[in-house]
């Protein structure tokens, strides 16, 4: 058993409280904010923003143009690509669910944000010591016996926090009580292997900003498929190589016994090869 | 008292650092200092104000050119070092041995400057020994970093002997003489290993590649370039030093390198072919995309065509040909790794990228800086002259003993 969120999109209003009490608790500052064509503001996660509501609009029917609010944070996959890929093991998977970071680990290579399928963890672009910075379910309110600052600042229910299992079977009952209302699908079931973050939604999720045909296996297996080989590869190319050397060496041997053999005169065999001593040729 | 009333005397020319300072080499110079001078202001940027001010990185583009050029290409384009070094000491081909030594050195210096080169780019460059303490097995990038750091200090231990010729010091060359072998085939493993393993590094995005680009076998066809690059760039520098060091450029043994180097190339694009054709993957070309199109031009320009000149007589017998060709094999690669590391991940985040001038100055310094070493090395050291007779017992003994 492991926590994760349930998020109802049809039930989110876009007030960002979720957005603002993420900052306060884990003591953010702001992002520049401004009027955009899109009314996600900030338009993208950063490193200072791990939570955000998205705006959408969706054509829902073809006479109704409707608002979806998106909630958009770590996923917290079940076993996530940016823990599998991190060289120093600074990104980890938390058997409670949340995939924690450990910052004086961090060396900055960036491998984390190009592995992540949902193109979470972001940068600090602006300083000289940067770090990366994404959600990280509250692990030390969790810690506290304490809800995620997000959910619990939750005004209408849209974020529900718990078991995932137990969230995974209230999805499924939602979208059997009402099948005219969901799309029959609870995002983040499967996709990549399942996250801890689960969605409901009432229009396609490629309609609001979800990447589509996600593999359904976990990424990192097919790293793992490779680099559970490395240790025969090694062995194998060292053994290789001895066995090369040895038997070219034999073979050189035998050549040379052959020539000699022929033509046993020394000056013929020598004329060819550079003088005996190394130290000989520097001073010439 | 001025240079008019000066007696005349004969002109000694003037010598820089081992140089004589001929008018060209003179300008050489000065165009080096430039660029140094250049890329030490974008450093000066780079370490004090961050990756932000110094480059055009973005959340969306997390790699640019530091990564694609001066790593992912940069270990490829090293390979010569440990090919020619089984070539000749595993599989006894002694006649390569001329080329060896400025192999290594290539190599070495290669290394330095993948190093280098991640010092600039990752955002904590004081840790970067941190894989020693942290570990995480289930990481390419952990591999890769254990085997840099390993193969660089083996390297560095190949060469060495070179360096206690110059001093003529025989005991630690005898030292270094006694464990090459074992050396050796370290590097050759850890060599495998990291060039393929740069490869497995992209099998962490299977949704993000073209199904053209993404198979399974990335190592397998990472490791097979970067034997035809290593054996393209041996070519190349040895034709280059010839030109600008006088030195010989051996096209008895570059014309075999020639022919090594079309058939590694021809195994690479059949194993492209067939991978493609056992995933069923050829559907992919419609709708035909621009990485539809990089995967074609790859294989047909950067690795068909030089592989067909490389098996032509004339090529191999022209030393400018030659170079061309050789040339243009490693510009595939220097493609092929950029493409994959950058502009297909950078479309995949649908973000745009495209390097600063500082990402190109300090990478040209890195360059130069690599250039003028080898230029020193070489000017300095027996790298193209000695060390023929390093492991092999001399004919006088094998004929007194048979």
């Amino acid at each position: 058993m492991s926590y994760g969120f349930l998020i109802d999109t049809t039930k989110c209003i876009g007030c960002r409280g979720c957005q603002v009490a993420c900052k306060q608790a884990h003591d953010l500052p702001a992002d520049r904010t401004g009027f955009r064509p899109i009314r996600t503001n900030p338009p993208d996660l950063t490193a200072r923003t791990w939570s955000l509501i998205e705006f959408h609009e969706v054509t829902k029917t073809r006479e109704r143009l409707v608002w979806r609010f998106v909630k958009r944070q770590c996923m917290h996959c079940l076993e996530p690509a940016c823990a599998s890929v991190c060289p120093v093991a600074a990104l980890r998977k938390t058997a409670e669910g949340p995939v924690i970071y450990d910052a004086k680990r961090c060396i900055g290579c960036r491998y984390c944000m190009t592995a992540c399928p949902f193109n979470v963890p972001r940068y600090q672009w602006d300083s000289a010591t940067p770090l990366i910075g994404k959600c990280t379910m509250c692990a030390e309110r969790l810690a506290e016996g304490e809800q995620p600052a997000c959910a619990k600042a939750c005004l209408t229910g849209a974020i529900k926090f718990g078991q995932r299992e137990e969230l995974l079977a209230e999805a499924h009952q939602r979208i059997a009580a009402r099948p005219d209302r969901y799309v029959d699908h609870v995002y983040g079931e499967h996709e990549v292997g399942g996250t801890a973050v689960l969605y409901l939604s009432d229009v396609p999720f490629a309609a609001i900003g979800f990447p589509a045909a996600l593999p359904l296996y976990p990424l990192p297996t097919k790293t793992w498929a490779v680099m559970s080989l490395v240790p025969a590869v090694a062995g194998g190319t060292a053994g290789l190589m001895t066995f090369a050397y040895l038997i070219t060496r034999r073979q050189r041997g035998l050549e040379r016994q052959r020539a000699a053999r022929q033509e046993p005169a020394p000056v013929a065999v020598t004329t060819d090869d550079p003088p005996a001593d190394p130290l000989e040729e520097v001073q010439g | 008292m001025s240079a008019l009333t000066r007696p005349w005397r004969p002109q000694r020319p003037r010598v820089f650092l081992g140089f004589t300072m001929t008018p060209r080499v003179t300008a050489a110079f000065a165009v080096a200092g430039m660029i140094l001078a250049i890329g030490a202001y974008a450093s000066v940027v780079r370490f004090f104000r961050g990756l932000g001010a110094s480059t055009n990185l973005n959340d969306l583009a997390p790699w640019g050119l530091w990564i694609g050029f001066d790593v992912m290409s940069g270990v490829a384009l090293a390979a010569g070092g440990f090919v020619i070094a089984a070539t000749v000491h595993i599989f006894h081909r002694e006649r390569y041995e001329p080329l060896l030594r400025p192999a290594i050195l290539t190599a070495f210096l290669g290394y330095l400057l993948v190093i280098f080169g991640l010092l600039y780019d990752i955002g904590q460059p004081w840790r970067i020994w941190h894989a020693i303490i942290y570990w995480n097995p289930h990481s390419v990038l952990f591999e890769v970093a254990w085997c840099v750091m390993t193969y660089t200090t083996v390297l560095a231990l190949e060469f060495a002997p070179v360096v206690f010729e110059r001093l003529r010091m025989p005991r630690p060359q005898r030292i270094l003489r006694a464990i090459s072998i074992p050396l050796i085939i370290l590097g050759i493993t850890l060599s495998t290993m990291h060039q393929s393993s740069l490869g497995s590094m992209f099998l962490i995005f299977p949704e993000k590649l073209s199904p053209l680009w993404y198979t399974p076998i990335f190592p397998v066809l990472f490791f097979t370039s970067a034997v035809a690059v290593g054996l393209a760039m041996v070519t190349v520098e040895s034709l280059l030093s010839a030109k600008f060091m006088r030195r010989d450029a051996h096209m008895d043994l570059l014309n075999t390198v020639a022919r090594a180097t079309a058939v590694v190339l021809l195994i690479y694009a059949v194993i492209k072919v067939a991978d493609v054709t056992i995933r069923g993957a050829w559907t992919a070309l419609a709708p035909f995309e621009w990485t539809d199109l990089t995967w074609l031009l790859e294989l047909g320009l950067t690795v068909l065509l030089p592989a067909a000149l490389l098996l032509t007589p004339a090529v191999r017998a022209s030393r400018g040909k030659l170079l061309a060709t050789q040339a243009l094999v490693v510009i595939g690669v220097i493609a092929n790794r950029v493409n994959l590391a950058v502009p297909s991940l950078v479309a995949a985040n649908r973000g745009s990228y495209f390097p600063s001038w500082m990402e190109f100055a300090i990478t040209l310094a890195l360059l130069t800086g690599g250039v003028v070493a080898f230029a020193f090395a070489a000017k300095h050291l027996p790298v193209f002259t000695g060390g023929h007779d390093r492991h092999e017992p001399s004919p006088h003994a094998v004929s007194g003993s048979g």
